[in-house]
Parts: structure tokens; sequence; C-alpha cells
């Protein structure tokens, strides 16, 4: 939250026009349109190449369930044929059961180890798997999108939804699998030792089963309460430590204090409600459970008495019926984590099945060679007209040729168009109609790779990345080396501020002493730029927090480092206008001045007042 | 044994992870660690106590029903008694039920108290927060504070509800269930027990090493989140430049050091988790064989051998259990660590602590207005010896009076304005509104005579109107709101699809930086404050709008005593003198036009290398122009 962390939030001034948001829209509730089946088929796609894996850690799961579960058979074993043996002097089965005992014990623990393993193993590879998928498809995704969909969103569908889904996968699955498979060989083992008790066992399984739906429903909606709450707490949370100042300085934190409690008081009951219907259904699954274990006791022991049951498998079908009930507690908490995976996933799903609107292209060309010895390249709007897929056009269809190594100044008011100019020219949008050609090549045409040798883009938002300073340099080139970096923060006149840190350019702008202005990001963000040494070169209001001097020193750094290269300056502020060749003014998305400063100083129209009002400031 | 990943930890050599005063791992005691969650766990004493009281019992409960089959299977059993097997069932239903009764009045007695725990800690933190000094929050991101407030509270609420109580529950059912298998037969009991020894070595063992893996696993999610966000952040600085590959990268990179950390994690895992299921088991096929042999030789019945077996069964659970309960402690206990290094924190005093220059006072008699008297500043966590960033500043602004603010970058202009309400504390010399120092002041007085409008204007998730009367006492209304709106040409809000009721913020509309800009301004404006701080506060407006609302502002600044950051002439002009900030110190104050002509360097920041060589024009026909401005640009369109 230092100066030099926080970045500016989406701090296009030239406004987009705010877009209409009414209830419905998707990105508002935070519910993209997940495709119907898109959930299982992420899953599927996930789980697909592990399939074999999957399939051997279940089978090493089945074995180690087998040796786990056979103590209470070799107890009856024991009771019913080694005991009389012995009494013969027979030592044989003794033996066996001493050799058994051993055996199931050792297998299980070593199978129970080869089991954590390959499951952590499938675990990370699918989470390694569906981390790089979101960072990768939220990094394709067009900029025109991730305006919509907010930062906190997709910061959280690969933080704390990535964290539900490994909850399920490292213990809730493992907990699923063994509890269904410890159901299914117990029950199996009880009938096989007889029928009566193991028919009362499964009988219990329905009023089991009718108690977990119905906890699943009451619970799930207890916990979708919950996990509302929570996220309308982190809101407010996040929102008033990053806003701490205004907060501080308006003197909000009573009433902070109070609407926190509100929405802490809310989560609170849900939370509560939500381990009460935990308690309720532990109750009843006990009943449930104890109810059937003391039944198939008077069954059994009445069938000894009458003898037609051996004591030993008695005493084997209680042992059996002890750990029979053990995991219901836990399969309510399988429960929980699925529901709220299941939702996450979904989250996920909903993300990764936005296309970007923005595509690389399939059949990439290069651009050609350049024309001149001069680095720029010529840029040719041809008939483009843009509007926003929701609907509202912005910039009506128009044609706009700018000759290589021409600074063309673009000036307007607020919401005029001037900034979507900017982003269609960087392709961080595509034209709805018409095409943006760099040297006769369409945009959509070039490889981000050349795109970007082509054009840079400079935006009012100077985001550092956390690492040292030069770090934050070479982004625009990361092959060039500490020289060349220099020379960059020179030409734009931010070496002596760079070199009184701490560290100099080794300074890790996230540390204590990084603290670095809104005007001096602004100036590492001019010296990457530079570095980059692109074709095009795009400055969207990239000088608003510089004084005079420091829009100088980018004013000086462009005519001399970066001449010759084609430039579209985008500012509020005139000055910039000195060292442009041409001059578009724009209203209401379409240009209606164009020509060279010159000439529409001179003139009667917007520009000449513009630029009179601005001279008169300047006295 | 979930680790629960704080979601924005900061990368592993950041200090703040640990905290400014963070204990080393050496010295850390977990008991001692969680007994200071004692304050929050008080209130809920006896409804914990209970719910503990009630645990041991049921599981006692259990532990009966083996007595109560040997005592069926070696008497009406054995006795081909029917009428004996109908009780013993009887018996073992009662118990059960008894049994599922109190589990649920276990979880019945805590579930709400519980909750209340963890949302006490929550506003507790909370609270704290928003108190602590400006200076602490520079220091702390912002995800780390919130993971302090949610996962880590999650985790001591689950730490209440299981391992505290089980760890007592369990250790009470195992010393029974021990003691009620040596009474029956001492020698099977002593067999039984032979594992629990090396069992308990080898948990203490994998504690500490699962704790160090834990932890690493933690902070590498930190920078795999680190990575994420600034991708997501920076998003056009990332497509600008075509980085996204070397992103990609960077994140592959992480995550497979991660995920080689989670493994070295399971096998840890899968090694203790094999030795605790095998060992036991082992000890019960010894007892099985030992017991088989007593019973052939008639020195044990069979009811005995069923009961016994099938206590020991029962505290497989117990024992199995105490290895992830322990875990689940540890955890608990870095959880309260990093709870209190933030709650330990000290919050803003009422009045700053004044040690240096009782004399700085003297010199000044009662001065009406805003004036700084030899303050010194120096962040407070920058090292000692590091030069004072603000040194020795004095200024003097008359009421009613308005000053801009001019420096070089980085001169430390905004620092200044933060210090005016006491967003950070100077490091000497002193500041006084209208004669009285703002230390000696209270804070919400100071706040209330001083408005801020700070260079990124933050909107709550509010209504525009709600975040614009923010700056104003509750009274204010829809009068004072328009006011505020027109002053500082914001009239769009009442275009908005629901006018100042629309709901802007993170998570409402989305507003472009000069709206946002507007709106601020206004909250600054709308409750008529004595004293108006404002920084660079037209920085995002076009040239229109700026000099309309350079026109309003004007009006408001008549009978207001202001400082504004500057960074243009056109700003500049918004205030009657201009004050230049330099090498930490104000080195010049006078008009526009009287520094512009006779101060090099001030004339270097205001019209560059160009200089001031060109005439300039009188002052008063400078205003006359600027307010008839916008007119101009009306009539143009």
């Amino acid at each position: 939250m230092t100066a030099s962390t926080t970045p500016v939030p989406a701090a296009e001034d030239e406004a987009d026009p705010p877009r209409p948001k009414d209830a419905g829209d998707p990105f508002d509730r935070d519910v993209l349109p997940t495709p119907p089946g898109a959930t299982a088929a992420l899953l599927r796609s996930l789980l697909a190449p592990m399939r074999a894996r999957v399939a051997g850690t279940t089978l090493l799961l089945l074995l180690q369930q087998a040796a786990a579960q056979a103590g209470p058979l070799l107890v009856a074993y024991a009771i019913d044929t080694a005991v009389p043996a012995l009494r013969g002097h027979d030592h044989g089965p003794l033996v066996a059961v001493a050799v058994g005992y051993l055996v199931c014990a050792l297998a299980s623990g070593v199978l129970q180890w080869a089991f954590v393993v390959g499951a952590a193993r499938v675990n990370q590879d699918v989470l390694l798997d569906l981390r790089g998928r979101i960072f990768r498809h939220g990094q394709a995704l067009s900029v025109d999108f991730h305006e919509r969909y907010t930062s906190g969103r997709l910061i959280s569908r690969s933080t704390t939804d990535v964290e539900s889904l490994r909850e399920l996968l490292s213990e809730g699955l493992q907990e699923l699998i063994t509890v269904v498979l410890s159901f299914v060989y117990i029950s199996a083992m009880l009938l096989w030792l007889d029928l009566g008790i193991g028919a009362v066992a499964v009988a219990s399984f329905v009023p089991l089963y009718l108690l977990v739906r119905g906890y699943q429903g009451r619970a799930g909606r207890a916990y979708a309460e919950r996990s509302t709450a929570i996220a309308a707490l982190i809101v407010k949370f996040v929102e008033t430590m990053n806003g701490i100042r205004p907060v501080r300085a308006f003197r909000r934190e009573a009433a902070n204090d109070a609407d926190f409690a509100a929405l802490n008081r809310r989560h609170e009951r849900a939370n509560g409600d939500a381990l009460l219907e935990m308690a309720r259904y532990v109750v009843g699954s006990r009943l449930v459970a104890n109810t059937a274990v003391a039944a198939m006791v008077l069954w059994g022991a009445y069938r000894v008495t009458d003898g037609s049951l051996e004591l030993g498998v008695l005493a084997a079908a209680v042992l059996y019926l002890r750990r029979l009930y053990d995991p219901i507690d836990r399969l309510g908490m399988f429960l929980n984590s699925y529901q709220s995976a299941a939702a996450s996933l979904e989250k996920i799903a909903g993300l990764l099945a936005q296309t970007p609107s923005v595509p690389e292209p399939s059949a990439p060309r290069q651009l050609p060679p350049p024309a001149s010895e001069l680095p720029g390249r010529e840029v040719v709007f041809e008939s483009v007209g843009f509007g926003y897929r929701t609907g509202g056009e912005v910039l009506p269809r128009f044609d706009l040729t700018i000759a290589a190594g021409q600074t063309v100044a673009v000036v307007g008011s607020t919401g005029a168009g001037k900034s979507t100019l900017a982003k269609l020219l960087a392709r961080f949008y595509d034209p709805s109609a018409g095409r943006v050609l760099l040297d006769g090549v369409d945009l959509r045409d070039l490889a981000v790779p050349e795109l970007r040798r082509g054009v840079v883009m400079v935006t009012q938002e100077a985001f550092l990345f956390s690492g040292t300073v030069a770090d934050n340099i070479a982004l625009g080139r990361p092959d060039a080396g500490r020289a060349q970096i220099e020379a960059a923060a020179k030409a734009i006149g931010a070496h002596d501020f760079i070199s009184a840190l701490p560290d100099g350019y080794d300074t890790d702008v996230r540390k204590r002493g990084g603290r670095i202005s809104a005007g001096q990001r602004q100036l590492v963000a001019f010296a990457r730029a530079l570095l980059a040494d692109p074709a095009v070169l795009i400055l969207d209001e990239a000088t608003s927090s510089l004084d005079v001097p420091g829009e100088q020193a980018v004013q000086r750094a462009m005519a001399t480092v970066l001449h010759g290269r084609t430039a579209v300056v985008i500012a509020h502020r005139l000055s910039t206008v000195e060292i442009a060749d041409r001059v578009l003014v724009m209203e209401r998305g379409r240009i209606v001045e164009d020509g060279r400063p010159a000439e529409l100083i001179a003139g009667t129209g917007r520009f000449a007042d513009l630029h009179r009002a601005w001279r008169d400031s300047l006295a | 044994m979930s680790t629960t990943p704080a979601p924005a930890e900061e990368t592993t050599e950041e200090g703040a992870r640990t905290g400014p005063e963070g204990a080393g791992p050496a010295e850390r005691s977990a008991v001692r660690a969680l007994l200071r969650l004692w304050p929050f766990v008080r209130p809920v004493r006896a409804r914990l106590s209970a719910a503990a009281a009630v645990a041991i019992v049921a599981s006692c409960v259990g532990l009966v029903i083996p007595l109560v089959l040997k005592w069926l299977v070696d008497g009406p059993v054995a006795d081909r008694d029917t009428g004996g097997v109908w009780l013993g069932a009887l018996y073992v239903l009662l118990l059960g039920l008894v049994e599922a009764v109190l589990f649920g009045l276990r979880r019945w007695l805590v579930a709400r108290p519980l909750s209340r725990v963890e949302a006490d800690m929550r506003a507790a933190l909370y609270r704290h927060l928003q108190r602590l000094p400006v200076a602490f929050h520079d220091r702390w991101a912002s995800g780390q504070l919130l993971s302090r407030g949610t996962t880590d509270l999650m985790l001591l609420r689950m730490f209440l509800a299981f391992p505290l109580t089980f760890l007592l529950v369990n250790g009470v059912t195992i010393l029974v269930g021990v003691a009620i298998m040596l009474v029956q037969d001492w020698a099977l009991g002593l067999v039984m027990l032979a594992p629990a020894l090396p069992l308990i070595a080898l948990s203490a063992l994998f504690e500490k090493r699962y704790a160090r893996v834990a932890r690493l696993a933690q902070d590498q999610v930190g920078d795999l989140t680190t990575v994420v966000e600034e991708s997501v952040l920076g998003i056009r600085v990332v497509k600008g430049f075509g980085r996204h590959r070397s992103q990609a990268r960077a994140f592959r990179e992480l995550a497979g050091t991660l995920r080689g950390t989670e493994l070295r994690k399971a096998r840890l895992l899968a090694t203790i988790w094999a030795v605790i299921m095998a060992l036991p088991e082992v000890a019960i096929g010894a007892t099985l064989v030992v017991g088989a042999v007593q019973v052939a030789d008639d020195a044990l019945s069979a009811g005995t051998l069923v009961a016994f077996l099938s206590t020991a069964l029962a505290l497989r659970w117990p024992v199995e259990s105490i290895g992830f309960l322990l875990a689940m402690s540890q955890e608990a206990a870095t959880a309260t660590e990093r709870y209190f290094e933030v709650m330990d924190a000290e919050p803003e005093t009422a009045t700053a602590p004044r040690s240096a220059e009782p004399d700085a006072g003297a010199r000044s008699g009662r001065v009406a207005g805003l004036r700084f008297e030899e303050v010194r500043f120096r962040y407070p966590d920058a090292p000692e010896d590091s030069p004072l960033l603000l040194d020795g500043v004095d200024l003097h602004i008359r009421p009613g009076e308005s000053v801009a603010l001019v420096g070089a970058t980085g001169s430390g202009k905004t620092t200044l304005t933060a210090l005016v309400p006491r967003l950070h504390e100077i490091t000497s010399g002193r500041i006084t509104l209208d004669g009285e120092d703002i230390t000696a002041m209270d804070r919400d007085r100071l706040r209330s005579l001083v408005a801020v409008a700070f260079e990124e204007p933050t909107l709550f998730s509010a209504s525009v109107g709600e975040n614009v009367l923010m700056g104003a006492a509750a009274t204010a209304g829809a009068a004072d709101l328009d006011r505020a709106l027109a002053v500082a040409q914001a009239e769009f809000a009442h275009a908005l699809p629901e006018g100042v009721d629309t709901q802007v913020g993170e998570q409402g509309l989305s507003l472009s930086g000069g709206q946002r800009q507007r709106l601020a301004l206004a909250r600054a404006v709308v409750g008529r404050p004595r004293f108006l701080v404002l920084d660079d506060p037209l920085s995002a407006l076009d040239v229109h709008t700026e000099a309309a609302v350079e026109a309003a502002l004007r009006r408001v600044l008549v009978d207001t005593t202001a400082l504004i950051v500057a960074h243009r002439p056109s700003t500049v002009l918004l205030a009657d003198r201009v004050a230049l900030l330099s090498g930490g110190r104000i080195t010049a104050v006078g008009t526009h036009q009287e520094l512009l002509r006779g101060h090099a360097e001030y004339a270097h920041l205001m019209a560059g290398a160009a200089a001031s060589h060109e005439p300039c024009e009188p002052y008063e026909h400078e205003r006359e122009h600027e307010q008839s401005e916008p007119n101009e640009g009306d009539q143009d369109r």
C-alpha cells in the first residue's frame, strides 16, 4: 500500500463512457455464464491425462482398505478356529493368524504411504495444470474483459477458488473414497459373515442416505450464505485498508466499524447456522448408526444363543460394526468441501469459457522491412468503427492515415474517444468494423512479439512490478544490459532520482525506502518504453503526473532518442502538442479537426480556443 | 491437514511477513502463542468447558459399550439366556443413544459461541487496523492483513472447535481406555501399549519437520499470489509490451516449485500416516495372538478378549488423531502469532509523543491560519541516519488565504500534505491551526477541521451521494451535496443511472479517473471546511473541465485556508500565493508572477527549459480571463 505498490486502479482518465450496468449484468453479480456441462468437462479434461495414475491410486486404496479391514476377520478366525486348534495343540492356525495380522498391518502401512504420495502427485499435477490454465487464460483475455471483470475477482479465481479445489482433492476425495470403500467392504464382510446382520447394516443405509441428502440441502444453503457473507466482508476489509488515508482523513472509522459489525454479524449467524446443521446431522446419523448396532448385536447374540452363529463371527461382526459408522462424520465434512469446491470450479469454468476477444492469429504474418532507414512505420485506420459488445457505438466509422515518423497529438474532452483510438492502435481492442494496418499489415495478423516490436503503449497508470527498478525498466526489452537500462533512464531524466534511491537501480520497489512518487513511476514507465524501442509509440496521458521539467525531458527524448518513430500522443495538457507534427481534435467519437498545429492555432476552431486558454494559463 | 495458505503472503525474504518485531522461530512456543487467545475465549469459557466435559463423557460412554459386550458374551450368550440378550442389546441401544445425543450436544454448545469468538476477533482486528498509523499500512500489503482476518481466524475457530477439545478428550479417552485394558488383563494391556513411546517420538519429530515444510509451502503460495496479482493489476503493461509469455514462464517456475514442496509435505505426511496405521495394528495383532493362547489355556474368557480388542479398536481413532490434532494446533499457533503481530502494533495515540524542541512553540504566539514551524520529517521506517525528507519547513498560510505548494517530482509535497491531518507524525517541529498545535488536538476534531482531496481519488462501495457526504457533518443534506457537486463540476452524477444514489466503488459502476477525481474534490469541499488540503486535485481533468472547476473552486477558496499541491501553472493560479518546496525546505514564497520573474528554479518548474523570458500579463487580467473561459467553451459546443 505504499505509494510504490499501489497501482492506479484502471485510471484511464479518458473515460470509456460508463457502460450501463443493469442488475442483470453477469459481471456485476460475479456469475459469468457457465455453459451447461462446462464444469464437468473442465474436471474431465483436468483428470483425463492422469487416467492411468488415478486408476493406479484407486487400486492402491482398494488394496490398502482390504488390508486394513482384514483385522476382525482374523479375530473371528482366531476365536473360532485357532483357539480350538490350540486346545488340540495345533499351533498352525495361530501362527497363520499372527503372520496374517503382521502382513496386513505392514501392508496397510506401506500401501497407505504409496497411496498418499501417489494421490498427492495427482492432486498437485491437476492443480498445477489448473493454475496454469487460469493464469494463461487471464493473460490471453483482452483488456476489455479485464476492465469489466475487476482484478479482485480474477485474483480470487486463481487463489481462493483453486484453494477450495485443493482442499477437496487433497483431503475430501481421499475421505470420500475411503468412506465409500469401507462402507462397501464392511457391508460385504458382514453379509458374508452373516446374512441377517449384513442385511440390517445395508438397511441402515437408507435412513443415513436420507439424512445426508437433507443435510446437504440445508447445509448447502447455510454455506452459500456464509460464503456470500465472507465475500462481502472481504470487500469491505480490502476497501478500507486500501483507502486508509481517506478513511482517516474523513473520520470514517466509527461508521466503518458499524458497517463491518453488521456484515460480521451476518457471517457469524450463517456460520453458526452451518455448525448447528452439522450438529443436527451428527445427532441424526449417530442415532441411526447406534440403533443399527444395537439391532445387530441383538440379532447376532440371539443367533449365538440358539447355536446358529459362531461366537467368533459375532465378535468379528461387532468389531466391524464399530468401524462401519466411524466415517459418517467425515462424510459430512466431505460434503462441505465438495460443495464449496463445486461452486469454485463452476466460477473457474465460467472464466475459462470466456473467449479472448483479441485472439492471436493462427497464421501470423511478418511486418515488411522498413521502407526507409528511419524506424517509424505507417499507420492506417481503414473505415474503422468501434462499439462495445454490450452495445453503444463509441467510434463511428472513420479513416485515418498517419505517415511513418509522424508525431500526432490527439486532443479533446473527456469521453471523446481518444483512449479508444489509442487502444485500437495498440490492439487492446479489435475494431467492430474495418481494419487497423501497420505498414499495410492488419494488426490482427501479427503475432504478439512482432506486434510489440511494432507498437508500444505507455499509459497514465504506471504499474511497477515487484523487483528492482532495473528489472522494471528491463521489462521493455528483457535482454538489455545494465548500460542500456541506464542510458534509457538518463535519456528520460530518471537517472538522478534512481541513483538517489537507497540501492540505486537495484532498489526493490516493494521494499522499505522504495517510496516512489506517481511522477517518478511515470518516468520509469517511460524508460521502459524507450528501451523497448518500438516503431510506433502511443502515449496515453503518460505525463499527467509529471511536472513541467519532467514533461520536457520526455519531449526531448522523443525528439532525440525516439526521433523518426511514429508517435500518437494523448494529453490534456497542450504542452505536448508543441512537438507534434499534426493535431487531431476529437469530439464525441469523431475527428473534428485535423491539421498542423500552427494552422489550427491560427484558425478559429476548437483547438485554437483550447490553445489560447492553455497559453494563458502558462503565462 | 490443510495448510490454508494466506491469499497474499509476501515473498519469502519480505520482512513484513514475520512482522517488524516478529520473533524468530527458535523462541516460539505454540502453547505460549495459543494462550494469548484467552481474552477472546474468556466470554465463552463456560460453554467451551461444558462442551469438553460432554465430549469426555461421550467418549467414556463409547468405551463402556465393549464392557457391555463382554458381559453379553460371557453372561447371557454363554448361558443361552434369551432375556439377558434382550437386556444386553437394550443397554447397547441406550448407551448408543446417549452417545449420539452427547455428540450433538457438544456441537450445539459450541456452534454459536465459536462463531462469536471468530467474529469478535475479526471485529477487533478491523477496529485496530483502522486506528493504526498510516505508516503501518504503508509497510503491510492489504492481502497480508486480509489473510489474518479471514483464513487465520477460521483456523483459530477450528482449533477451538476440535484440537483444543479433542486433545483433552482423546487424552482422557486414551488414559481411561488403557486403564480399562490394564484392569482387564495387565499383560495384554502392556503388549498393547508397547508402540506408544516410539509413536510419540516419531510424532514429535514429524511435527517439527512438517511445520517447517508447511510454512515454506505457505510462503511459496504467497509468491505465486504476488505474480498473479501483479499480472492482473499490471495487465496493460504486460499486454502493452507483449510480456505475457515471460510472465507465464515466471508463474510456471513458481508453481512448479510449489508443487515440489507440496509433494515433500505429502511424503512426510504419508510416512507418519503409515507408521501411525501400522504400529498399533501390529500391537493389536500381537494382543490377539497372546490373547488367543490365553483363551485356549482358559486363562482368559472369550468375552474379555472381544471386549479387549473392541476397546483397542475404539482407541485407534484417538491415537491416530493425535498426529493431526497436533499439526492443527501448530497451524493455529502460527495463525495466532500472525494475528497478534498486527494486534500488538501501537495504534495512533490521541496526542503524539512529543519530546523535541519545546522552544519551537515558544517562538510563536497564537497565530491564526495554518502554520508550519521548523517541520522536519523522515518516514518512521527509514533508517535513522538517512537524510530528512523535510528539513525545516517554515510556512504560514493566513486565514482565508490559499497557497500553492510547488516542487520538483519527489520533493515531498504529498508527504507534507499528509502531515496536516496527522496521517503521519512529524519528526520534529510543529504545525498549528489557528495557533493550536495539531499534536495537542483530538484527532477527530483536527480531521473535522481539515478536509483533504488525495492525489489518488478513492471512492468507497457506496452511493455517489454517500461518498461525497462523507466529508460533511451528519446533518448535511441534498442542498450541500448539490452545491459540492456543482463546485467540482461533477453534475454528471445526476445523469448516472440512479442519479446520486448510483453505487460506485469496487462493487458498483466504474467511473473514469477524471470523474473520480471530481467526486473526491466534491467530498473535500462539501463540509465547508475551515482548512482545505488538495493534492494535485485537477491532474486528470481536461482543459475545459479544469477551467470550470477552477472558477468554481476559487469562489469556495475565498474564505477557506487552503494548501494546494500543484504541478501546473493553471492549478497554481487557484492560489493567492505560491510556496516552493526544494531540498526539504520552503525556499521561496510569493505570487506566481513574482516567482516566475524572480526565481529561476520556480520558473524552470513552471515553464520548463523555455524559462520565463516571455513577458507576463498582469495577474488581474489572468483571473478575469480564467473565469470567462468556460463560457467560451460552452458557446463553442
